[in-house]
């Protein structure tokens, strides 16, 4: 039931790491709202926000989710999912022609 | 018919570290992924294919960045009093996780209370999924993908605070005989409840800021 | 590991069953039934190319209005029965029959797991799958008929289409979560629930084949997922995900707010239906691999090629969708992308059919009609796989695409492939589910008009193809070229017919086995591989003590042993 006293305490110290976490989230959500009032150039905006938003992400599956201390299997497998997300977010605007910043291709 | 044990359902399996229904949700997630992915996928195809100077940004037509971060962090913070209340479990602090996991819920409802204000805001100005942004000639891409989007988001929100209160109401019944169970499926729930966060951490900036 | 308790009842044990060799064999029955339909509504279809416009024999009379015009078929109807035929067949039939009934009941047993890893999931994607199956079947009966966009649901085609379509779209969602959910099952209980011994290359090939199935399945089916979501809003909620601005429908502009991308739905469908395909192959292949093995007594050629051929066609597939939209105006840098994936994906399958026929070399080959079927899948395969390379490559697809040539190519892969695949399978494995064997003599009686017929419908539409026929044309002979080729029209709908009726001796067979009397053995085929070391038909939670494993899956003719097979459960002394 409840937990030896070393886990006990070792569960004590990942409570620190998710307040620690939980600000760390929270400046982030100010600069990235901070940053869009800059209206930077679409391209630029774009990136800083999906930079921002992957380092949040990361966070919550890193910490959160114990992404970080989970065996390798589980990794591989987002690695995996990883990979085709990337074929389907790039590979569809990749074939439009005449428009976007990929053409031409 | 449930006279048969089935292994790893609450110690983990040496070759993968997790229990099965750890595993389970992990693919789940994994599936969930591909499933906003296409959405992403199709909000960057539309987005492209169309000019620039038709497609609003988000305050443009006419979402609350404000309200929007708002969410944002209500969201966040209700990814911490979840992995919280996992952690009281662990500890075997019965109250600290029912007041944590409430909170979890309670989070979960002022995000959809909040969303369902936005939605009726522009209900009221009578912008809808297939209505669009005026002045343009290809207007309502935006709202579609706007509304579809959240949505989506909102119903997965959902059917989350749903289960989480159902393990809140009834579930906890099983702590007694089988805590170590017990906390597997909380966490399990709370993977799910970060991934929702998660999406949700992509979605504001791309409708809201871009 | 089971205790006595008191027996369920009828509709826990039958109905509402968590155990997976029950919830497999109502996939199957299922699935059966509805690949037997999809089937009949081909047969419809054969009689209007055969004799357009000629009034169909006693159907004619009974179907509806809306669908008939005097006995003879109207256009409408007959695009119903394109589009519904291959959605059943695809969705409903082989992916049920092949994952969820074949999957179900064998994986377990072959990794020596009491169990899959989530009975009671297991049991709610059988019922997803139900509801799924009726939902579509019953849009026959809706005022404007079932859908009628090709089992491909192009936009605009569908969005603007009758309420049929938003049937075919709820229906496909629930289609899919039963896929999701399995599929999840599926890997973990291959994972977790191997018994001990088992490492990952002492599976059956099998096993291996419906694992990758699993993540094809798993990771594919959400984009359709999105997909369909985006149509339904589009043709419930107003919205244009897929419709262009300026769109015009019968002269007029179209209602619709503009602004999609009917491309959008081409990538987002093809992003599934491209690993679909790959779904409804391999576990046909892991079955002719166990049924070869088996009747050679010789193990695989290559297992460990196979096995890593397998995993390397499950990740490549998701990068080749875009080969079945070489005509949609992409540039060429994405085309030549598209166009080498295509070429390297064909790669692995070639490998997997050379080990098996490699496998074949040397070896004391036995007949029985399983083995007949999957030798039979060999070369069928082999044509059908052969066929696709000049559509994997954009030059000449720019003259077969969307012609019989195509339609001729899937099918070889489907018809004489996988679904002689799962006949094998049918014939194999009903010792073990009924404990009773099938008639040889029905068997074969079965088999060979089964290969002539199929032949006869697919290979004349490859030259069809060739001639310039397009796909999905209710009257070819429209066109002079159709006209000229009229002949092998007719030949390929009298082939269906006879095809139609070399199936009713395995429809007698397959129920009067059933009930005969005389038991089969223990384990009829001598084979190694972990479900036959329980009993027939295996109890609930399969095994009495969990079995251990000591060797590989095909340990046929190993020198010195007193038998020429070895199963995995046994410990040899040597």
């Amino acid at each position: 039931m409840a937990l030896s006293e070393s886990d006990a305490e070792h569960v004590r110290e990942h409570v620190r790491v998710y307040v620690t976490v939980f600000v760390a989230l929270a400046v982030l959500t100010l600069v990235t709202v901070g940053v869009s009032y800059l209206h930077l150039a679409t391209t630029y905006a774009i990136t800083v926000a999906l930079v921002v938003a992957t380092v949040k992400a990361s966070l919550v599956a890193g910490y959160f989710m114990h992404l970080i201390s989970e065996k390798k299997v589980i990794r591989w497998l987002l690695v995996l999912c990883a990979a085709f997300f990337a074929a389907l977010m790039l590979l569809p605007v990749g074939t439009q022609t005449g428009s976007g910043p990929l053409w031409p291709l | 018919m449930s006279s048969v044990v089935i292994p790893y359902r609450v110690k983990p399996h040496p070759l993968t570290g997790v229990t099965s229904g750890k595993l389970g949700i992990w693919l789940f997630l994994a599936s969930e992924v591909m499933l906003f992915g296409a959405l992403f996928s199709s909000y960057v195809l539309l987005r492209v294919g169309s000019l620039p100077e038709h497609w609003p940004s988000g305050v443009e037509a006419g979402l609350s960045v404000p309200i929007g971060t708002f969410n944002t962090l209500v969201l966040i913070a209700s990814s911490v009093t979840m992995v919280m209340s996992w952690a009281s479990l662990k500890m075997g602090n019965l109250g600290a996780f029912k007041r944590y996991f409430g909170g979890t819920i309670g989070l979960g409802l002022v995000f959809l209370v909040v969303k369902g204000f936005e939605y009726g805001a522009k209900f009221s100005h009578g912008i809808f999924p297939a209505v669009g942004w005026p002045e343009v000639s290809d207007p309502s891409t935006f709202n579609a993908l706007y509304f579809t989007l959240t949505g989506l988001h909102g119903v997965h929100v959902l059917l989350g605070i749903l289960v989480n209160l159902w393990l809140l109401l009834f579930g906890v019944a099983i702590w007694k005989t089988e805590p170590e169970w017990f906390t597997g499926r909380i966490e399990i729930a709370g993977l799910y409840w970060h991934f929702v966060d998660l999406v949700w951490i992509f979605l504001f900036p791309t409708l809201y800021l871009l | 590991m089971s205790e006595a308790h008191a027996e369920p009842g009828f509709w826990r044990k039958y109905v509402f069953a968590t155990d997976h060799k029950t919830i497999g064999i109502q996939y199957g029955l299922t699935a059966l039934t509805f690949l037997f339909f999809g089937f009949s509504l081909m047969m419809l279809m054969r009689w209007q190319l055969a004799y357009p416009g000629e009034a169909i024999p006693i159907l004619g009379g009974l179907l509806r209005d809306s669908w008939v015009d005097q006995g003879a078929m109207l256009p409408d109807f007959y695009n119903q029965l394109g589009a519904m035929h291959g959605t059943i067949m695809v969705f409903m039939g082989i992916v049920p029959l092949a994952v969820g009934a074949f999957g179900n009941y064998v994986v377990p047993l072959q990794i020596g797991a009491p169990d899959m890893a989530f009975p009671r999931l297991n049991m709610m994607s059988y019922q997803a799958f139900f509801i799924g199956g009726l939902v579509m079947l019953s849009s026959f009966f809706l005022p404007g008929g079932a859908a009628s966009s090709g089992w491909t649901s192009y936009a605009p085609l569908a969005v603007i289409a009758t309420t049929g379509q938003t049937f075919w779209l709820v229906g496909m969602v629930f289609l899919i979560a039963s896929s999701l959910l399995g599929a999840i099952n599926f890997i973990v209980t291959i994972i977790h629930l191997r018994a001990e011994g088992m490492s990952f290359f002492r599976l059956p090939f099998f096993v291996w084949s419906q694992l990758v199935t699993a993540f094809l399945l798993l990771l594919a089916f959400p984009a359709l997922n999105a997909a369909a979501v985006l149509q339904l809003m589009d043709r419930l909620a107003g919205t244009s995900f897929f419709l262009p601005s300026g769109l015009v429908v019968g002269g007029e502009q179209a209602a619709a707010a503009g602004g999609g991308s009917p491309l959008l739905w081409q990538h987002l469908f093809w992003f599934l239906a491209h690993p679909e395909v790959y779904v409804l192959i391999l576990p046909g292949m892991g079955i002719v691999a166990e049924v070869i093995a088996n009747n050679t007594r010789k193990p695989l050629w290559g297992y460990r090629t196979m096995v890593y051929s397998l995993l390397f066609l499950g990740f490549l597939s998701f990068g080749v969708w875009a080969h079945h939209m070489y005509l949609t105006g992409m540039g060429t840098t994405m085309s030549t992308f598209f166009q080498t994936t295509t070429m390297i994906i064909s790669i692995p399958s070639v490998i997997i059919l050379t080990c098996l026929l490699i496998s074949l070399w040397g070896a004391s080959i036995r007949f029985p009609v399983p083995m007949l079927f999957a030798l039979a899948f060999l070369p069928m395969f082999g044509i059908g796989g052969l066929t696709g390379l000049p559509l994997g490559l954009a030059l000449p697809d720019l003259h077969l695409h969307d012609t019989y040539y195509v339609i001729g190519h899937f099918h070889y892969i489907v018809a004489p492939g996988t679904i002689f695949a799962m006949f094998a399978g049918i014939y194999h494995w009903f010792p073990k589910i009924t404990g009773r064997s099938m008639n040889a003599t029905l068997g074969r009686i079965h088999f060979w008009p089964s290969l002539l017929f199929m032949n006869g419908i697919f290979m004349p539409m490859m030259f069809e193809g060739m001639a310039g026929v397009s796909r999905r044309l209710f009257d070819p002979t429209t066109y002079a070229h159709g006209e000229a080729v009229h002949g092998l029209t007719m030949l390929s709908s009298w082939s269906a017919w006879g095809l139609a009726l070399a199936q009713i001796p395995f429809i007698i067979n397959f129920f009067w086995s059933m009930r005969k009397k005389e038991k089969a053995e223990e384990n009829p085929w001598q084979a190694t591989t972990l479900e036959w070391a329980t009993a027939t038909p295996p109890p609930h939670g399969n095994f009495a003590e969990p079995p251990v494993v000591y060797c590989g899956p095909y340990e046929y003719s190993v020198p010195g042993a007193e038998r020429d097979f070895c199963p995995q459960y046994v410990k040899q002394g040597v």
